[in-house]
């Protein structure tokens, strides 16, 4: 029997609550009977761990299917390295069970705490996306409960335009029940190399000089610097480091926040007085120190809940990825708006993407891209759309998963195979039975049925 | 050494048997969903390196039980055998009120299955001299009240026998926690009004298998619980009983 309760449910960033049912199979066949029972409800959608941060995965009076029980992996082949697993599976479980094995994700967001589903429904990308693509890329095949109730192989070669929808289509084609991920070979800890970074202009030398080498790489800027500070930060690249010592030594682990911070403090000038010590905390002369894996690419997720910093009215994110011509000024644009209003946190990452998606609806493309927490305050939502339209007139986009306030008009002319996504949906989705708050928003398929 | 998981399709019990492979266990899957067990072995088998087995087996059916033992025997071939009991049912209060029926099969897979399978499996423990048998207890069975007292007198009359099942087994070096959760996350529990201070299926797991590593002998789960029950235990009857809980 499926039960279903009424809650609200809400992006990472708190902003809009949604109030919906949501049912939680925790079996195969009560997902069948959850997906089939949503009808009675209205717009039906997937939700994973609630990682993505604006309106993706709530949906206003709709029903929600939960994944995070339906958990479970189903078959490794060391052979090939090919993982089946169920989608509520996290970046967590995959890091505990395989990486004693040398194995990890290819690809990995920046929480472990993201589903694997949720990875898929975003096309998630990582600290490696220069070298690696995105999560879409590593995704075999994978197994789709559509709208009318059957279940879909669905690959490059077998349904292969329901596969491109699927990646980075936000869940809006169906319940992914099943996956095969190719993992790739890993180990314990990364050498990172950290080094003090002044300016934009160095932020982009940097970037030219390190892109196609080094495995990972990721910038912090101080979003708050101002003037010939504009772009100041900290440059990292990492390499695994096989050879590591057990323990790493030296360098102690990576606080990109500082853990006691209570939520109301999060004004401008302790930002800025944070920011400046952070970014001094990397000597001149930069430094090399070891870091266990988990550390290096999910910092955050050393402290639970952290966007319980922002109080109840929550934040928003922003992320935009700007082709490399007129990444530099446009980039510098962005920059110049946030310092200009002091409405910035310190969590603001720069970093080069490497190319496009296979998804239809899949984010990166070759340039660079900013990410930045923005607090739900004053002037929040007057930022953000001069943010959207430095994006939108470099030939940018905006990041589905992170998104919360981009209007129809950018989301249409900033993704080319919008109508492609939106003639599978129309085939295999007749009715329109899936739907989320996003997808009305940005009117996809002419947004609410 | 090997874990023996009854009611294996249960969250609990499924989040148990992933922590114990994860410490290296082999493990017996016992319960009445056999594609669900089949499932949660081919988890348990990607996840950890362990031998994992899956039985059909219904607690309620005591005709079934030594044919477990038998199978734990041979799967554990030799090594320790300890013994994991998630079994059970928790029908609404109201629903067995409008159907006596129901409180038979309460009290069957709660209390007296429990108790058969448990009788069968003690000469095991005694005979091994070592394991750990952890059995599902609830803070349900500290105090009968109105919303819940066939499942909660079942569980009363387990947490009795498992006191004496402990005192018998400690003479040979085997050890019985009894685990008392609180509110679990599962979905047994989801969706119904009035819970709080839920804990997560996972929680409840590491705890049990805390309480094994350290010799725990009546643990609630979180540890809140125990000073929750320890006032709704004072009350005074006749008080408790106007109570509408």
């Amino acid at each position: 029997m499926i039960r279903w309760k009424t809650d609200r449910f809400a992006g990472w960033g708190r902003t809009a609550p949604a109030l919906a049912r949501a049912a939680r199979p925790e079996r195969q066949a009560e997902l069948d009977a959850a997906f089939a029972g949503a009808r009675e409800f209205g717009a039906t959608l997937p939700r994973g761990n609630g990682r993505s941060y604006g309106d993706a995965a709530q949906v206003t009076d709709g029903a929600l299917v939960l994944g995070t029980r339906l958990d479970r992996f189903v078959s490794f082949d060391p052979a090939t390295n090919l993982l089946v697993a169920e989608p509520g599976a996290t970046f967590a479980d995959l890091l505990a069970a395989f990486l004693p094995r040398g194995l990890a994700a290819p690809v990995s967001p920046g929480t472990m705490y993201a589903t694997l589903g949720g990875a898929l429904a975003a096309d998630a990308h990582g600290k490696n996306h220069d070298r690696a693509g995105s999560f879409g890329a590593h995704v075999e095949w994978f197994d789709l409960l559509i709208a009318n109730g059957e279940t879909l192989r669905c690959s490059r070669e077998q349904n292969a335009d329901l596969f491109r929808a699927t990646i980075g289509g936000m869940g809006l084609t169906g319940f992914v029940r099943r996956l095969a991920l190719r993992l790739a070979p890993a180990s314990p800890f990364v050498r990172v190399k950290e080094s003090r970074v002044d300016d934009l202009d160095e932020f982009f030398e940097e970037f030219a000089a390190s892109r196609d080498g080094a495995n990972f790489t990721v910038g912090w800027v101080d979003a708050l610097a101002k003037g010939a500070q504009l772009g100041r930060g900290i440059f990292e690249t990492a390499e695994y480091a096989p050879d590591a010592a057990q323990r790493p030594p030296g360098l102690r682990a990576p606080k990109p926040i500082p853990f006691d911070l209570p939520g109301f403090a999060l004004s401008a000038p302790i930002v800025r007085g944070f920011n400046e010590l952070y970014w001094r905390r990397v000597p001149e002369a930069g430094r090399t120190g070891e870091r266990a894996l988990d550390r290096f690419l999910y910092p955050l997720d050393s402290l639970a809940d952290w966007n319980r910093l922002y109080g109840k009215r929550g934040f928003h994110q922003f992320q935009a990825v700007v082709p490399d011509g007129p990444a530099r000024d446009a980039v510098r644009d962005m920059l110049e708006k946030v310092a200009a209003t002091g409405n910035a946190s310190f969590l603001a990452v720069l970093k080069t993407l490497g190319g496009e998606g296979h998804g239809l609806l899949s984010f990166p493309m070759r340039g660079v891209t900013l990410a930045l927490d923005i607090p739900n305050a004053a002037g929040a939502d007057e930022l953000l759309a001069s943010l959207e339209a430095i994006a939108r007139d470099a030939g940018g986009r905006i990041y589905l998963a992170k998104d919360s306030r981009q209007s129809a008009a950018t989301f249409r002319a900033t993704y080319p195979r919008l109508a492609e996504f939106e003639a599978v949906l129309a085939e295999f989705d007749p009715e329109k039975r899936l739907e989320s708050d996003l997808s009305r928003r940005l009117g996809i398929r002419g947004g609410p049925a | 050494m090997i874990w023996v998981v009854i009611g294996a399709s249960s969250t609990i019990a499924r989040e148990f048997a992933r922590q114990a492979a994860m410490q290296g266990a082999g493990i017996l899957l016992a319960g009445r969903d056999r594609d669900d067990l089949a499932a949660n072995a081919a988890d348990i088998a990607t996840r950890a390196n362990v031998p994992v087995r899956v039985e059909h087996f219904d607690l309620a059916d005591a005709s079934e039980h030594s044919a477990l033992l038998e199978s734990a025997h041979s799967f554990a071939n030799g090594a320790e055998i300890n013994l994991f009991l998630a079994a059970g049912t928790m029908p609404a209060q109201a629903e067995i009120d409008a159907d006596p029926g129901l409180a038979a099969g309460t009290i069957v897979t709660n209390y007296t299955g429990a108790v058969l399978l448990l009788q069968r499996f003690a000469p095991v423990f005694e005979a091994q001299k070592s394991g750990t048998v952890i059995a599902l207890g609830s803070v349900a069975g500290d105090r009968g009240r109105l919303k819940n007292y066939v499942y909660g007198s079942a569980k009363a009359g387990l947490h009795a026998y498992l006191q004496g099942l402990r005192a018998r087994l400690v003479r040979s070096g085997a050890h019985v926690v009894t685990l008392k959760p609180g509110f679990v996350d599962t979905a047994m529990t989801w969706g119904l009004p009035g819970l709080f201070l839920v804990a997560s299926p996972a929680a409840i797991a590491k705890a049990a298998l805390t309480a094994a590593a350290k010799k725990r002998d009546i643990v609630y789960a979180p540890f809140f619980w125990w000073g929750i029950m320890s006032i709704i235990k004072h009350i005074p009857e006749r008080i408790f009983k106007k109570l509408n809980i």
